[in-house]
């Protein structure tokens, strides 16, 4: 191949100016993190989601950007009396991008692979609770539960529980398949992967011919790109040192919104200190959480009492349980028999928030008595130690997972919380459907949780991201992980 | 000259056998599951075992150590836990970018130090030598990453001239990827450069004190002929052996040039692979980089046999 000729090439484009007619069809979003691979249904990475959901791979039914549950490729459907069946009718006319038809028994397919002893999906909880799928005609599936499920919509909306195509699920992994707005066209290994549209889309067609996600994981690096304008957007940017900067230049627009990301400081409440609520509580009350969002996140976040989002409208403010309150803290350690404090360990997994916002933490809390012994870990090492060891006194860590109040109904769970009365209550909620009730159980879970002190609730972790001021329709909020770009386009 | 050629391959087969142990027993000792990182904190115990399964994790440590090497004489290196492709398919994309890279910079090196290393040298004393070594000194104190950035400031987002990072892959023509690979390259030679200098510079001021150069001069060359017909070949095996651990450097080194520039190299993917517990990777590229310095560091050896004619009997 002639090198020289592409070069010219190259240098022809750059003269008539071709990057400026291709910017009106195209953008290139930025990520720190690069997807290990691209099946949602196969791991836990948000990375994988965020390139993959709604653009690539739809589910049966979809979030909204206000984290609504809406049809995706189920247009209606049923649920019978006593809530146990969902009859769902699928879009005809729907093909994957290979060119084959959607229809009812990819679903079966699907669900019956999520489910299956074998399957490595990383939230097969969510199909825990079928009992069998099966399809009646072609744009029909009957869903069978073992009990009614109040949660059943909303967790087929999850990413991890998209519809695949046996015909394409060998190479799903490289070559996904699927049936969205966008098809996958290629992937730089280690720098970029690109979308193209997806001509025969079923729904609205994409505005955009092309995007491209591009994987920059040093902050300076993105602040480099953004400022070059080598790319257009940046998802949830890495360093929100720089957004003032950002905001006052007019070529960019600092979106401003919330993740589903409870931010806690965890506790082991199987550790010797931690067993006893008066020093979780004494913990709780230790913790300025103005401070740590100030002094870590650079002011962005919302405080939180207890384990759920506040934008939900089921969510109860209970930060009135533990205010700010060193002396009152100081008096419950004595209380509890500590009166000199104690040392315990307080381990960082890399993000941020945990680094930043650790450094913070050990000092309220050694005002109070408590010194902490800081180790820095690697997300392997922490999943080790931390996460299925149990070997820890104290962590901080974001559980980004929408609607997960229920990890507190899992005794074996990292922080081990055990309490039957709070297990039936979780029990109860999964298995009601109206949503009087279940909301009223929702608010009954939080105040549980943090009554009992199970663990420090510092804040709602913030979505931050920088775009092109003329690049419009990028989520706010991440309702779940995903960057949809199907409704994303350019203001003339 | 063969006997000195073989007596060194063997210890190059050697190295890399002892190698191959030590690099898969230190990855067997890293604490941390490529299947629990993969499935996150909601995964439950036996989806980790299956997926554990899947990737063959479950196998006896022997079993896997064969099934690597074999793979690795064959030319198959196995397939990434977490990209699920081919490992030698990654390489060979990954060493596209970090070779012509690390090429590109030792070029550059070379083109800076050996004129300003000799220059310095047949100038000693002189202002123009106290500049040189002024300017090395401070080539060899400032950290690359940091001149990498000013670089970024200046002549991506002020200029314009050079994209502000990544790379176009070479199927987007020779000067868009050469371009995206200048800044990088001159942030990686500067430093490297400025220690070349230094060691070309004082190797031949140590060859111009001499015996023979002072024979020379007294035949009746100048100073200037001296040094070229004499004491420069005889300067070259010390700069060689560090052209030799620099380009090594270079190919393995560039982790931070490679994340400032956010560059789809070798570098990177060892790092990423390492978070990621991409043990087969990490293996792999660590074990490729090991034959790549051992290669070099032989390929120099038999450069001496060429620049000194006594090493070639082979000692």
């Amino acid at each position: 191949m002639n090198r020289s000729i592409f070069a010219g090439t190259a240098i022809a484009a750059l003269l008539t100016g071709g990057i400026a007619i291709a910017q009106s069809s195209s953008a290139t979003v930025g990520m720190q993190l690069e997807p290990p691979h691209l099946d949602p249904t196969g791991a836990a990475a948000g990375a994988i989601d965020q390139v993959t959901y709604s653009n690539v791979f739809e589910g049966l039914t979809r979030f909204g950007p206000d984290g609504a549950v809406n049809p995706g490729l189920a247009e209606s459907w049923e649920i019978s009396d006593d809530g146990t069946t969902y009859t769902f009718k699928l879009r005809s006319g729907v093909t994957f991008h290979d060119g084959t038809a959607l229809d009812a028994s990819d679903v079966v397919f699907s669900l019956d692979r999520a489910r299956a002893d074998d399957s490595t999906n990383a939230q097969k909880a969510l199909f825990e609770g079928i009992e069998s799928v099966e399809a009646v005609d072609d744009t029909t599936v009957k869903v069978t539960l073992k009990a009614p499920q109040g949660q059943f919509l909303f967790n087929m909306a999850w990413g991890d529980a998209v519809i695949v195509a046996p015909e394409s699920i060998e190479n799903i992994q490289t070559k996904p398949i699927g049936t969205g707005a966008f098809k996958f066209d290629n992937w730089k290994q280690g720098d970029s992967i690109s979308l193209v549209k997806n001509a025969d889309y079923w729904g609205t067609p994409a505005k955009l011919n092309e995007v491209t996600f591009k994987f920059i994981s040093d902050p300076t690096a993105a602040f480099a790109a953004m400022m070059a304008q080598d790319i257009d957007a940046f998802y949830s940017y890495p360093a929100p040192e720089n957004l003032v900067q950002f905001d006052a230049d007019p070529r960019f627009e600092v979106l401003e919104g919330s993740t589903e990301g409870e931010t806690i400081l965890a506790m082991n409440n199987k550790e010797e200190h931690f067993a006893n609520p008066l020093v979780r509580k004494a913990v709780s009350m230790a913790i300025n959480r103005d401070a740590i969002i100030d002094g870590a996140m650079f002011g962005y976040g919302t405080p939180i009492g207890t384990h759920f989002a506040p934008h939900n409208p089921d969510y109860v403010d209970l930060l009135g349980n533990s205010p700010h309150d060193p002396e009152a803290a100081k008096a419950l350690l004595a209380e509890a028999g500590y009166p000199d404090g104690f040392t315990t360990t307080l381990k960082l997994p890399p993000p941020s928030y945990a680094r930043r916002g650790g450094e913070i933490i050990a000092a309220q809390l050694r005002e109070i008595g408590i010194q902490t012994e800081i180790s820095n870990l690697e997300w392997a090492q922490w999943l080790e130690e931390v996460f299925r060891g149990k070997d820890f006194g104290l962590t901080i860590v974001s559980h980004t997972e929408p609607f997960d109040i229920g990890i507190y109904a899992r005794p074996e769970y990292y922080f081990q919380y055990d309490n039957a009365d709070f297990q039936a209550l979780i029990e109860k909620l999964s298995v009601e459907n109206d949503p009087e009730m279940r909301s009223s159980m929702a608010k009954e879970a939080q105040k549980m949780i943090s009554d009992d002190y199970v663990n420090a609730y510092l804040f709602q972790l913030a979505l931050t991201s920088v775009t092109n001021a003329k690049l419009q329709g990028i989520w706010n909020n991440a309702p779940t992980q995903a960057v949809d770009m199907t409704a994303v386009g350019w203001a003339d | 000259m063969l006997r000195f050629a073989l007596l060194r391959l063997r210890s190059l087969l050697l190295a890399l056998f002892v190698a191959s142990l030590v690099i898969f027993a230190m990855i067997e000792l890293v604490p941390g599951d490529p299947a629990s990182f993969m499935l996150g904190i909601n995964a439950r115990e036996d989806t980790i075992n299956a997926l554990r399964e899947e990737l063959g994790l479950n196998l006896p440590v022997w079993q896997r150590y064969t099934s690597w090497v074999g793979g690795m004489l064959t030319g198959d290196f196995g397939t990434s836990y977490t990209y699920r492709t081919p490992v030698t398919e990654i390489l060979i994309e990954r060493l596209w970018v970090s070779l012509p890279l690390a090429i590109y910079a030792l070029t550059l090196t070379i083109l800076i130090a050996f004129p300003a290393g000799i220059y310095a040298a047949s100038k000693r004393g002189s202002l123009t030598d106290l500049t040189v070594m002024g300017a090395t000194q401070l080539g060899v104190a400032v950290p690359n990453f940091w001149f990498a950035m000013l670089a970024v400031l200046v002549f991506a987002i002020s200029l314009r001239w050079f994209p502000s990072g990544g790379f176009p892959g070479w199927d987007a023509g020779l000067y868009p990827a050469l371009r995206a690979l200048t800044l990088p390259a001159i942030a990686l030679a500067l430093p490297q450069a400025s220690i070349l200098t230094r060691i070309m510079r004082s190797s031949l001021l140590d060859t111009l004190s001499e015996d023979y150069i002072r024979t020379a001069r007294a035949k009746g060359l100048t100073r200037g002929q001296a040094l070229r017909r004499h004491a420069l070949r005889n300067a070259l095996v010390p700069v060689l052996t560090i052209i030799g651990l620099q380009f090594s450097f270079l190919l393995a080194g560039a982790i931070i040039i490679e994340n400032v520039f956010f560059l789809p190299g070798l570098g990177r993917l060892v790092f990423q692979a390492i978070s990621q517990r991409d043990l087969i990777v990490v293996e792999s590229v660590v074990m490729l980089l090991v034959f790549a310095v051992i290669l070099v560091n032989f390929l120099v050896e038999l450069t001496y046999g060429f620049v000194d004619p006594q090493l070639r009997r082979g000692r």
